[in-house]
C-alpha cells in the first residue's frame, strides 16, 4: 500500500481534491464499464460548468430556502448537555429539511443538473428509501420520471417509504439479486443506467460511486458545513472542537466535514454502523474493519472476504447497512485528519431514546449512532468544549424498527 | 508470439472467424468447468473466455449474475480458477485462455502475484470489465511482465481516441461491445455494429471480436462476416443454467449451442469465399 500524507506546503489542499481524474490519494477514480466512460466525462463538464454559473447558483439557492427550507437551525441540546456533564451539544438540524434528512440538499442540485443536460429521466437507488424518497421528490417537483431500484429485503422492512415514493409518482423496482439491499440495489440501478445512458441521469445518494460523483455530491452537501460554521461562529464566537457525524457512504458526514476541513484545530470523528459490535463480524464498518478495494466505480475501503467478494454487513440503521464508503473518507482516514469509529445498534438505541426524552427531538437510527459517540465523547471533556452533531435525519419512519426491536405491536 | 496472436494469426490464414464461447467458472460446480472448456473446444471454439465469479456483477444482465451467484454458491474464487486454468492446460497446450472479471478479486490478491500466478497457471489474457485504460496502467505492466495481454472492451460510446489508447495499452483482441447495455440483452442491430467496426478498425491494429446479446446460429454467423471473432457468453450460460440440476448432462449437451453456431459461421464463410 502507499503510504499517504495530508496537505502540506508543497502538496494540493483540502480543497483541491480530488485530482483532475477524481483520485483521493490511491482512493476513488473511474472503475466503470468502458460504456459509462464518455457518459461520465460528459457530466464532469456539465457539472463543472455550472458549479460556477450565477444563474444555475441562484436557482440552486432559491430552491434550497423556498423548497428544502434552509438553512437548517444549528441548534443547542442544552438539557442533554448538562445530564452528560462535559462537552456543549450542539445539533445540526437536518432532519428538519424537507423530506426529514440532508438527503435532499444532494437531489436537488443533481436534479437541477439532469435538467439543464436534457434527461427526462432519473434513476436511483436506495436502502432505507430516505434517498428514493428525496429522488422521488424533486422528480415530482421538476417534472421528471423517476425509477427507484430498492433491494426486495429493504422493501420488506420500509413498507411506508415505498408508498411515499409510489405516491409521489416513482416506480419503485424491487432488486432480487445478490444479497437484495443496497449495493444489490445500486448495481441495478448501474445496469439500467448503461442500457439507457442517453435520456437518463443517474441520481447517487452519497458519496461514492465513480469521478465525480463523490465529489459533486461532496458539494452540495457542504451547504451543511459551511452554514454550521457561520452559525456556531455567530451563536458561540468560535470555532467547535469537534465535528460528529454518522457514515454509511458518508455523504451528510463529508457535507459536515468539509468546510472545516481547514481549521486543523477541530477534530472530525465519522461514526459507523458498529452492528453486533465489530469482534461479531456484523456490522457496517469498513473504515473500522475492512480493507481497501474496488466496488461500484471507485477505490475505497470496503467488507470482503479473503477471495474479494463482498460481503453482507448488518446494522440496525438500513441508512448504514452499506459495503463500501466514499473515498474522501477513506483518504482522510489514511492521512489522519478524521477519525473513525463504530457505536453499536445498542449504543444507537439508547442515544435515540436519550434524545427522545431529554431534547423532544426524535432523530433517525442513521444519527443516532453519531448522537452515540457524542454521548460517549462529551462526559470526557470540559463544559466549555464544543461538539457539533449533525442529525442528519429525523426518526419517525424508524419508529417500527425501535418498537419491533422491544416487543411493541404498534 | 503469445497464444493469442497465434490464434488469431492462424485464424486469419484459414480465413475463419474465431468462435470464443465465455463460462462462468465454477457454474453450476467447480468440479465440471475444465472438462466443459475441452467439450468447448471440441465444439469449435478458438479461444476460451473464463468468467471469475464475483458477488457484484454490475455489467451484467440476469443470466451471467445467476451464473455468478452458482458459482459462489461452492465459494468459487480466482486461486481457483487459476487452479482449473492449471488443470485444462495439462490437456490443451494451445487453445488461449482469457480470464473475464471484475477488479477487486484481483486487487485482493496483488497485481503481480496475480500476474505470476495467472502465468504459471497458463493464463494468455486477462478482461477486467470495471478496469478502463485510465486506471489500468499498473495491471497493464504487471501482466505484460508476465507475456499475458490485458484485453479492453469498447463501447458505442468510444470515441476515437480512447480506442486509440486502448490499443496501445491492451494487447491480444479488441472486446467490442455490441450495445450499450448488460450482457445477455435483446438489443442487438447487426447493422449498426458493422458500421462500428469499421470505424473502430481505423483506429486499432488490434483484432476485433465482437460480444453482447449474440443470441443464436443465424446471428453469429452475420456478425462473423465483418469480426475477427464472435463471443458467446449469456447464450451458453443459460444452457447451463437450464441444466443446473443435471451437471451430469452439461459437459454433454451445453456445447451444442456453440458447435451449431461454428457450423453456422463456417457455412457462411465457405458461401462468402465461393462467391
Amino acid at each position: 500500500m502507499v503510504t499517504q500524507t495530508g496537505p502540506t506546503a508543497d502538496t494540493p489542499g483540502f480543497s483541491e481534491m480530488p485530482d483532475a481524474r477524481g483520485h483521493f490519494g490511491v482512493y476513488g477514480g473511474r472503475f466503470v464499464a468502458e460504456t459509462l466512460m464518455g457518459p461520465l466525462e460528459e457530466l464532469r463538464l456539465a457539472y463543472e460548468r455550472y458549479v460556477g454559473d450565477a444563474d444555475f447558483q441562484a436557482e440552486l439557492d432559491h430552491d434550497l430556502a423556498q423548497f428544502v427550507g434552509r438553512p437548517s437551525p444549528l441548534y443547542h441540546a442544552e438539557r442533554w448537555s448538562r445530564e452528560l456533564g462535559g462537552a456543549q451539544i450542539y445539533l445540526k438540524r437536518e432532519d428538519l429539511n424537507h423530506t426529514g434528512a440532508h438527503k435532499v440538499n444532494n437531489t436537488v442540485g443533481q436534479a437541477m443538473l439532469a435538467k439543464r443536460m436534457g434527461k427526462r429521466r432519473i434513476i436511483a437507488e436506495t436502502g432505507a428509501g430516505q434517498h428514493g424518497v428525496a429522488s422521488a421528490t424533486v422528480a415530482a417537483r421538476y417534472g421528471m420520471q423517476c425509477v427507484v431500484y430498492m433491494g426486495a429485503e429493504d422493501i420488506r422492512r420500509q413498507a411506508i417509504n415505498v408508498y411515499r415514493m409510489r405516491l409521489l409518482g416513482a416506480e419503485v423496482v424491487a432488486v432480487e439479486s445478490g444479497s437484495r439491499t443496497l449495493k444489490d440495489a445500486l448495481n441495478e440501478a448501474m445496469r439500467d443506467w448503461v442500457s439507457n445512458v442517453d435520456d437518463t441521469f443517474y441520481i447517487i445518494g452519497t458519496v461514492a460511486g465513480p469521478h465525480p460523483y463523490p465529489a459533486m455530491v461532496r458539494d452540495f452537501q457542504a451547504v451543511i458545513g459551511r452554514e454550521a460554521r457561520a452559525q456556531i461562529l455567530a451563536q458561540a464566537g468560535r470555532l467547535p472542537d469537534a465535528l460528529i457525524a454518522c457514515v454509511g457512504g458518508g455523504s451528510n458526514a463529508i457535507g459536515l466535514f468539509h468546510p472545516f476541513l481547514e481549521d486543523r484545530q477541530v477534530a472530525l470523528y465519522g461514526v459507523e454502523g458498529g452492528g453486533k459490535g465489530l469482534d461479531s463480524g456484523q456490522h457496517a464498518a469498513p473504515l473500522c474493519a475492512g480493507r481497501p478495494g474496488v466496488l461500484h466505480g471507485n477505490r475505497t475501503y470496503l467488507m470482503e472476504d479473503a477471495d474479494g467478494q463482498i460481503i453482507e454487513t448488518h446494522s440496525v440503521s438500513a441508512g448504514l447497512d452499506y459495503p463500501g464508503v466514499g473515498p474522501e473518507h477513506a483518504w482522510l482516514k489514511d492521512i489522519g485528519r478524521a477519525s473513525y469509529v463504530a457505536a453499536t445498534d445498542g449504543e444507537a438505541l439508547q442515544a435515540f431514546h436519550e434524545l427522545t426524552r431529554t431534547e423532544g427531538i426524535m432523530p433517525a437510527l442513521e444519527s443516532s449512532h453519531a448522537l452515540a459517540y457524542a454521548r460517549r465523547l462529551a462526559p470526557t471533556l470540559d463544559k466549555d468544549r464544543i461538539l457539533i452533531v449533525n442529525l442528519s435525519g429525523r426518526g419517525d419512519k424508524d419508529i417500527h424498527t425501535v418498537a419491533a426491536l422491544e416487543g411493541i405491536q404498534v | 508470439m503469445s497464444r493469442l496472436a497465434a490464434c488469431f494469426d492462424a485464424l486469419r490464414q484459414r480465413r475463419r472467424t474465431g468462435l470464443i464461447p465465455y463460462v462462468t467458472a465454477g457454474d453450476p460446480q467447480p468440479e465440471i468447468t475444465v472438462a466443459l472448456l475441452h467439450a468447448l473446444v471440441e465444439a469449435g471454439a478458438d479461444v476460451l473466455e473464463l468468467g471469475v465469479p464475483f458477488s457484484d456483477p454490475m455489467a451484467d444482465g440476469p443470466t451471467i449474475q445467476a451464473a455468478c451467484e452458482r458459482a459462489l454458491r461452492h465459494h468459487t474464487g480466482l486461486a481457483d480458477v487459476l487452479e482449473m486454468v492449471r488443470e485444462f492446460r495439462r490437456g490443451n497446450a494451445h487453445t488461449p485462455v482469457v480470464l473475464m472479471g471484475y477488479l477487486n478479486p484481483i486487487e485482493v490478491m496483488g497485481y503481480d502475484d496475480f500476474a505470476g500466478a495467472a502465468q504459471a497457471a497458463g493464463v494468455d489474457g486477462v478482461l477486467t470489465v470495471d478496469l478502463p485504460p485510465e486506471e489500468g496502467a499498473d495491471l497493464v505492466a504487471a501482466l505484460k511482465s508476465r507475456e499475458i495481454d490485458t484485453i479492453f472492451l469498447a463501447a458505442p460510446t468510444s470515441d476515437a481516441g480512447r480506442i486509440e489508447r486502448m490499443s496501445a495499452s491492451g494487447g491480444g483482441f479488441l472486446y467490442y461491445v455490441s450495445f450499450k447495455g448488460v450482457t445477455g440483452a435483446n438489443r442487438l442491430d447487426v447493422g449498426a455494429v458493422r458500421d462500428q467496426v469499421s470505424r473502430i478498425r481505423a483506429h486499432t491494429g488490434l483484432p476485433v471480436g465482437v460480444g453482447f446479446g449474440i443470441r443464436d446460429a443465424q446471428t453469429a454467423a452475420r456478425i462473423a462476416a465483418f469480426a475477427d471473432a464472435v463471443i458467446v457468453g449469456s447464450a451458453l450460460v443459460k444452457r447451463i443454467a437450464a441444466l443446473a440440476d443435471q451437471p451430469q448432462r452439461i459437459v454433454a449437451e451445453a456445447p451444442e449451442v456453440i458447435a451449431q453456431m461454428r457450423a453456422a459461421m463456417d457455412a457462411d464463410g465457405a458461401q462468402a469465399a465461393a462467391n
